[in-house]
């Protein structure tokens, strides 16, 4: 085993240098050369997912992106998460309000008292926590299959739809847990909803 | 089914511990071995690019001081990019330069592998410092992290020539570990959805027949070393909650074992390293004990929910669901959360700051800990400290001379320690008793009373500890902010780092003891336990009144 005297000594002039050219390798290699050959190969191999896998309506009009959630202010609509950014896609987040905080409670009751106006044929506890809740990213594109089924009678009358012909669209949405196990059975919204318009109304 | 998730991913970790520790054995232990045939031309180029001629052993002062160099010169340069990001290219939102104070921040934030960002990815920051700034010091913080971490192996169990030599140590952890690896988990991640393209944000007109602006970009090739290299931090402001950056359970699943994986790894190395895996399996134990401890007190306080939207009669089988994902729920939410704080990773899937006071209690914990996993090797390194603490008072109860390994555990080595083990609790408290003495520090806190102390608590332990997360209602873009904790988080990596290499330096010059019948056993369950024990008591002395103040006020009031 060599003690101190026994190592080379490096003269410190050496050591910058050799930091200053390794500092200039990696941020070639990594801040330039990585990123852009993972783009080159992303977009090569999975186009439609590298670039934000973007759905289009029946018309084949872009609507936007089945990751970000969207903004329903039509109550014959499915709702989403609450967003305390109204979903805008080009900013993320939530208020972070503290379990503790009286600001979330006021929130949470004007919530409820909302869904009680809205829904009169659907008891408050049958209301899932997730549409009473600030999602983490503000932009949550899904609800519990749960949501779903407590907003179907109110979308069945303002549409004039059957609600056993609702229970199965939201049915055919529902998408399991990831490979039977992992996250939580969950409903797209944004996907829903497009089905839900294509079903038209029925008085038409 | 949520015991049952939970369960897969920590089998899946533990059948990943072995291999994963033995190969980043290989790669650093300097034997030739078969990681050479592969990676071996392109280190070869590398090193001609660097000048890197004679390979040469370290001693301690040189090793750190070469890693000091290295990371004085990527802030530099990584400073200028921010501070002139507006006029460069790949800017096509036409994002402005960053202010002073934040760059300051930011550099000095993503450098030491914390990670925390005052800056929001989506209108802060241009393609360009996303990849140049942010993605490479991704890369460059982790691989100086392992590297000490592996110096201070080599030191401690006296195996190689010295120390190492750093800039080797800094080349081999790029091209073996760090490189491969991402650009693995970027492909696979995009497979699953995560964006990866330079074109600017997208424009939609949607069903509702709002207008809505899509921010993406180069969001894989980040995702995937922000985890792997345990950094945290995110392309857009809420992380790894944002859809784009965790699309799935799946992605959830990959991001949580990208970042544990290697952190987990490191005692099985360090194992290899004393020949003793025993040793590294006692010392793994150890951190999963705490770990299962802090993710159980997570898990089961989340799906109680929060008791003051219970009893509002809403139905609240799905446990606290603010600041949550629908599609992660509360146990993959509660997994990252433990996960992300022990491996000081610091990206988050869920909003901490929402978390109810128990479950937010856990990370601020094991920051505070800072030794159950912990980033690229600074948890194994710090545990390693507390093992010898543990040595220490065993032999003062026994009246030996305390050993660690064949090493004579003297004053100069128990000095050090002391230091770097009573610096992380001083720069945690002392901040923080400072921000409430200013209107500074208090004008920041977005809720009131015990939880507000606990925002700021949670900031500087999260500094210190170099994870990153944060509880993000606190308003932190100030220039009280950017300094404080800017000065919190260099100090909370560089002085533990430069007092263990000191310690590693010093123990590797001595002469071995040989291990005798009056040996006290380190490889032991007996030791396991006194390891966690000695963390508990330690912790428990320093930062208990300040947790009692905090979350468990907040809990006991609600």
């Amino acid at each position: 085993m060599k003690t101190t005297a026994e190592f080379e000594k490096m003269p410190h002039g050496s050591i910058w240098l050799l930091a200053l050219r390794s500092s200039l390798l990696f941020i070639v290699v990594c801040g330039l050369a990585y990123p852009l050959a993972s783009t080159g190969l992303a977009q090569l191999l999975f186009p439609h997912q590298a670039n934000g896998s973007m759905i289009k309506d029946g018309a084949g009009r872009t609507v936007g992106s089945e990751l970000i959630g969207q903004t329903f202010a039509d109550p014959s609509f499915f709702q989403g998460r609450i967003s305390s950014i109204d979903n805008n896609g080009a900013g993320s987040g939530s208020n972070n309000y503290a379990p503790s905080n009286p600001e979330l409670l006021k929130r949470v009751q004007a919530s409820i008292a909302r869904w009680e106006k809205e829904n009169p044929q659907v008891p408050v506890d049958k209301l899932p926590a997730d549409l009473v809740t600030n999602s983490g990213s503000g932009l949550d594109p899904h609800i519990s299959p749960a949501a779903a089924k407590a907003q179907i009678p109110r979308i069945g009358a303002l549409r004039h739809l059957p609600e056993e012909r609702l229970k199965e669209l939201v049915e055919q949405f529902t998408e399991g847990r990831d490979l039977g196990v992992f996250g939580e059975k969950r409903v797209n919204v944004l996907k829903l909803n497009l089905a839900l318009k294509e079903l038209g109304t029925g008085r038409e | 089914m949520d015991i049952l998730q939970i369960g897969i991913v920590i089998v899946v970790l533990l059948l990943l511990v072995k291999p994963a520790g033995s190969y980043i054995y290989h790669v650093f232990s300097n034997e030739s071995n078969w990681t050479d045939r592969m990676f071996g031309p392109v280190e070869k180029f590398f090193y001609a690019v660097i000048g890197l001629r004679k390979r040469s052993g370290m001693s301690w002062k040189t090793y750190a001081l070469s890693m000091m160099a290295t990371n004085v010169v990527l802030v530099a340069v990584s400073y200028a990019v921010l501070r002139w990001m507006g006029g460069l290219p790949a800017n096509p939102n036409g994002t402005g330069n960053m202010e002073a104070s934040l760059s300051f921040n930011t550099v000095i934030s993503f450098m030491t592998n914390t990670n925390l960002q005052h800056y929001s990815g989506e209108s802060g920051m241009s393609y360009l410092g996303q990849m140049i700034v942010i993605t490479m010091m991704m890369f460059t913080s982790a691989a100086s992290g392992l590297a000490v971490a592996i110096a201070f192996m080599r030191g401690i169990t006296r195996r190689g020539d010295g120390l190492g030599n750093f800039f080797e140590d800094f080349v081999k952890a790029h091209v073996r570990v760090f490189l491969p690896l991402a650009l693995i988990v970027t492909l696979v991640l995009v497979g699953l959805k995560v964006p990866q393209t330079l074109e600017p944000t997208v424009t939609v007109n949607t069903l509702g027949g709002a207008v809505q602006h899509i921010a993406m970009g180069p969001v894989a090739s980040l995702e995937s070393i922000k985890h792997l290299g345990t950094n945290g931090g995110g392309f857009f402001g809420a992380n790894s909650s944002h859809p784009f950056e965790n699309p799935s359970p799946l992605t959830n699943v990959i991001e949580i074992l990208s970042m544990w994986t290697i952190s987990a790894a490191l005692p099985y190395t360090f194992g290899r390293f004393a020949n003793n895996r025993k040793q590294g399996w006692i010392l793994f134990s150890a951190m999963m004990v705490l770990f299962l401890a802090f993710l159980s007190l997570t898990y089961v306080s989340e799906k109680s929910g929060n008791p003051l939207i219970n009893q509002l009669g809403i139905d609240a089988s799905q446990g606290s669901m603010e600041g949550k994902e629908v599609r992660f729920g509360v146990a993959q939410s509660a997994l990252f959360t433990a996960v992300t704080t022990a491996a000081t990773t610091g990206s988050v899937n869920n909003m901490h700051d929402t978390l109810t006071p128990l479950g937010g209690l856990a990370p601020l914990a094991q920051m505070m800990l800072n030794v159950v996993f912990g980033g690229k090797g600074v948890g194994l390194v710090n545990m390693l400290m507390y093992a010898i603490l543990g040595v220490f008072i065993c032999g003062l109860m026994v009246g030996r001379t305390p050993e660690f390994l064949g090493n004579k555990i003297e004053s100069r080595e128990m000095k050090l320690i002391a230091v770097a083990i009573l610096a992380h609790p001083l720069i945690i408290l002392a901040p923080t008793a400072i921000s409430f003495l200013t209107h500074l520090g208090t004008d920041a806190l977005s809720n009131p009373l015990y939880h507000g102390l606990s925002q700021s608590l949670y900031e500087f332990a999260s500094s210190a500890a170099n994870n990153g997360s944060g509880f993000e209602g606190l308003g932190d873009n100030t220039v009280f902010w950017n300094v404080s904790t800017g000065l919190v988080m260099l100090l909370g990596r560089y002085v533990s780092i430069i007092a263990l290499l000191a310690v590693a330096g010093s123990l590797s010059r001595k002469k071995p003891v040989p291990e005798s019948i009056g040996t006290f056993r380190t490889d032991t369950k007996l030791f396991a336990g006194i390891l966690v024990g000695t963390v508990l008591l330690i912790g428990a002395l320093t930062f208990l009144p300040v947790l009692v103040l905090g979350p468990i006020a907040e809990f006991l009031t609600m």
